[in-house]
């Protein structure tokens, strides 16, 4: 309890104010069922405690056809809930058609997630967001990027707590977003490696990603667990979590925490988040919670310590 | 130096001054070079430059007709950022032909601080289209970008055709298969990542050993690869290791080859590429001079209407094999 009343009091102290820290539902990034994909925006819609939602596929232009015919259900469901929505960019947009698709964004009403430099120039001075793989390191760069309108970035997930924290106190005009729950991206190709493995090219894939709803996991030849395969993007194997450092992360200014989808019960995992933000749950007997909604599941909060990326830092 | 130079130009790399005179001497029109720090992307122990060093290195160029451009294309480190600035400021202070810059914040500081500094657009800042490239140019007056290795020669071609600037494109060397400047897989491996700490799977966390008639290599805790202990196991960069998954176990991002794209010389010639790029700061001398002599030989052969000459580079490579690595899209 003496702790809680000391963030609050350090809360306080920065020039900012306190400035409540919401959830972010990051876009799904693995290749759902388009049923699968908008039931569950319905669920986060009507059930969970986030105030912005991410919609739209980032990772392989080739699986958009199959949201065109329920985006715009989930997109109003998510509105009526009082949700903020915010559509998210590919990541490596290199074809005509992608480009088109990306220009045609701006004509929706919602904020704007780009995932790629190329969406900046579409979108400035109009106000939108920075996705997490786009590269933002240091205050000069969100500096600039606020100034030409970005409301909103989330950091890439390999930032360690002290760059997150100079970013944040240097920019206070964007609300700063951080990777807090899910596999963490590490990289994107423009070869597709689930097409590579099952022997196919990536233009006659047959989409075999949809086989691996969380990703294909990938060992080492020890067996030692380690990536995952999602089509052309790499990932980690552990999920990020950064249940223990929720009070740090709002004590030094972060605007919001992004929770990636998985196939777990997302609306728990929210709540757990929420909890925790709020101060009704120690992060400890969040996490043993969270742990029970992702049986199997091994954590990593490496990267914004500073250490190995995969590693749990417990102090 | 070659004798005849023409609108290719051959950019070589040059990890240490001894290389950068070797690389001059065998034909470069343009050598990069960075700063012994963390500002640039090869920052391996004993490699790179002192400032004196590089304000000498700036001269001899010049004295021989070759350009320098000084690589200083990592992300600059929130709260710290000097080094980086203290970086470009010195690199115009020498009098470098172009500085090559990833970031954005650090390209704004160029742009605005040093108008008359040349800013070339380094490809760990991933600009794989028009789109991106012409946001650069635009928003910063950059005059040459260095194309990502995930294009293919089609696709150099039109982006050469559509982008406000001149192209620069990888020709030879260590082949990337993800996007450059959005990998953290060493990171997440080692704790140290190309985009933070200008290291890729570094040396300081790489170990082999020996296990029961086994050779193993590792990044940090991870195995990368595991032979028999009468073959070479290789340096175990991450992405060019051999992992597990249902299908069993395999090279699954990329074989461990690398890149000699001489055969598309002439293809990417006539596409409009402007400049050619030899990777390898980490290199030595000897390799970097054969590498620009062959290079040298085929650029000139081209200019001369040609076919270029097809000397064995194979020993050279990593893996001892090559591949046209994305430009000819085999996969797609």
């Amino acid at each position: 309890m003496r702790r809680i009343l000391e963030n609050v009091a350090i809360t306080g102290a920065t020039p900012m104010g306190p400035r409540a820290t919401t959830l972010t539902m990051g876009p799904v990034l693995f290749n759902w069922p388009a049923e699968q994909w908008r039931d569950f925006y319905f669920r986060i819609a009507d059930e969970a405690p986030v105030e912005h939602v991410c919609v739209g596929e980032i990772v392989c232009s080739r699986r958009q056809p199959f949201y065109n015919s329920v985006i715009a259900d989930v997109v109003e469901r998510l509105e009526r809930a009082g949700k903020t929505v915010l559509l998210s960019s590919l990541a490596l947009p290199t074809l005509d058609r992608e480009l088109r698709a990306e220009s045609a964004l701006r004509e929706s009403s919602q904020m704007i997630e780009a995932n790629d430099i190329s969406m900046l120039r579409l979108l400035r001075p109009r106000p939108h967001a920075i996705g997490p793989l786009v590269n933002v390191y240091n205050e000069r760069t969100a500096q600039l990027l606020a100034s030409h309108g970005a409301a909103r970035i989330c950091l890439p997930p390999e930032l360690p707590l002290a760059s997150i924290e100079a970013i944040a106190k240097a920019t206070p005009e964007a609300a700063i977003e951080v990777w807090a729950f899910g596999r963490a991206p590490l990289a994107i190709s423009a070869r597709c490696y689930h097409a590579r493995l099952h022997g196919r090219m990536k233009d006659s894939c047959q989409f075999v990603c949809d086989q691996d709803p969380d990703g294909l996991p990938v060992a080492t030849v020890d067996d030692q667990k380690f990536l995952t395969v999602n089509g052309v993007q790499t990932l980690s194997h552990t999920y990020c979590c950064l249940l223990n450092e929720v009070s740090k992360l709002m004590d030094i200014g972060v605007a919001s925490l992004r929770l990636s989808p998985h196939t777990v019960n997302m609306v728990a995992v929210a709540q757990l988040f929420r909890d925790v933000v709020d101060r009704r749950r120690e992060p400890q007997s969040a996490l043993a919670a969270l742990s029970d909604i992702c049986p199997d599941v091994e954590f990593s909060n490496g990267f914004i310590h500073g250490d190995v990326g995969a590693r749990f830092v417990t102090a | 130096m070659g004798a005849s130079k023409g609108a290719l130009e051959l950019v070589c790399p040059a990890g240490t001054p001894a290389a950068l005179r070797a690389a001059i001497e065998s034909g470069a029109d343009a050598v990069y070079c960075g700063f012994r720090d963390e500002t640039n992307a090869r920052n391996f122990p004993g490699l790179n430059f002192s400032r004196d060093e590089l304000r000498q290195a700036v001269m001899f160029a010049h004295q021989k007709g070759a350009k320098v451009l000084v690589a200083i294309n990592t992300f600059p480190r929130a709260g710290d950022v000097g080094p980086w600035l203290r970086a470009v400021d010195d690199a115009a202070a020498f009098n470098a032909d172009a500085v090559i810059l990833a970031d954005l914040g650090l390209l704004a500081y160029a742009a605005k601080e040093h108008p008359n500094l040349r800013l070339h657009l380094s490809v760990q800042a991933g600009a794989a289209n028009t789109d991106a490239i012409s946001f650069y140019v635009e928003a910063f007056s950059v005059k040459r970008v260095v194309l990502p290795r995930v294009l293919s020669v089609p696709e150099i071609a039109k982006m050469t055709r559509t982008v406000p600037c001149e192209t620069e494109v990888f020709v030879f060397g260590g082949l990337c298969v993800m996007e450059e400047g959005r990998c953290s897989l060493s990171s997440y491996a080692s704790g140290k990542s190309p985009n933070m700490h200008g290291v890729c799977s570094p040396a300081s966390h790489v170990s082999y050993t020996e296990e029961g008639g086994s050779l193993v290599s590792r990044l940090g805790d991870f195995t990368i690869n595991r032979v028999p202990s009468d073959q070479s196991v290789g340096y175990p960069t991450l992405c060019k290791g051999r992992f597990k998954t249902k299908f069993g176990a395999a090279h699954i991002f990329e074989d461990p080859v690398s890149l000699d794209a001489r055969v598309l010389l002439p293809a990417l010639r006539d596409a409009g590429v402007k400049a050619l790029k030899i990777e390898g700061r980490q290199r030595g001398r000897a390799y970097v001079g054969a590498v620009v002599k062959t290079f040298r030989d085929a650029v000139d052969a081209l200019e001369r209407g040609e076919t270029a000459p097809s000397g064995a580079l194979t020993t050279l490579t990593e893996g001892q094999s090559a591949t046209c690595g994305g430009y000819l899209k085999t996969w797609r």
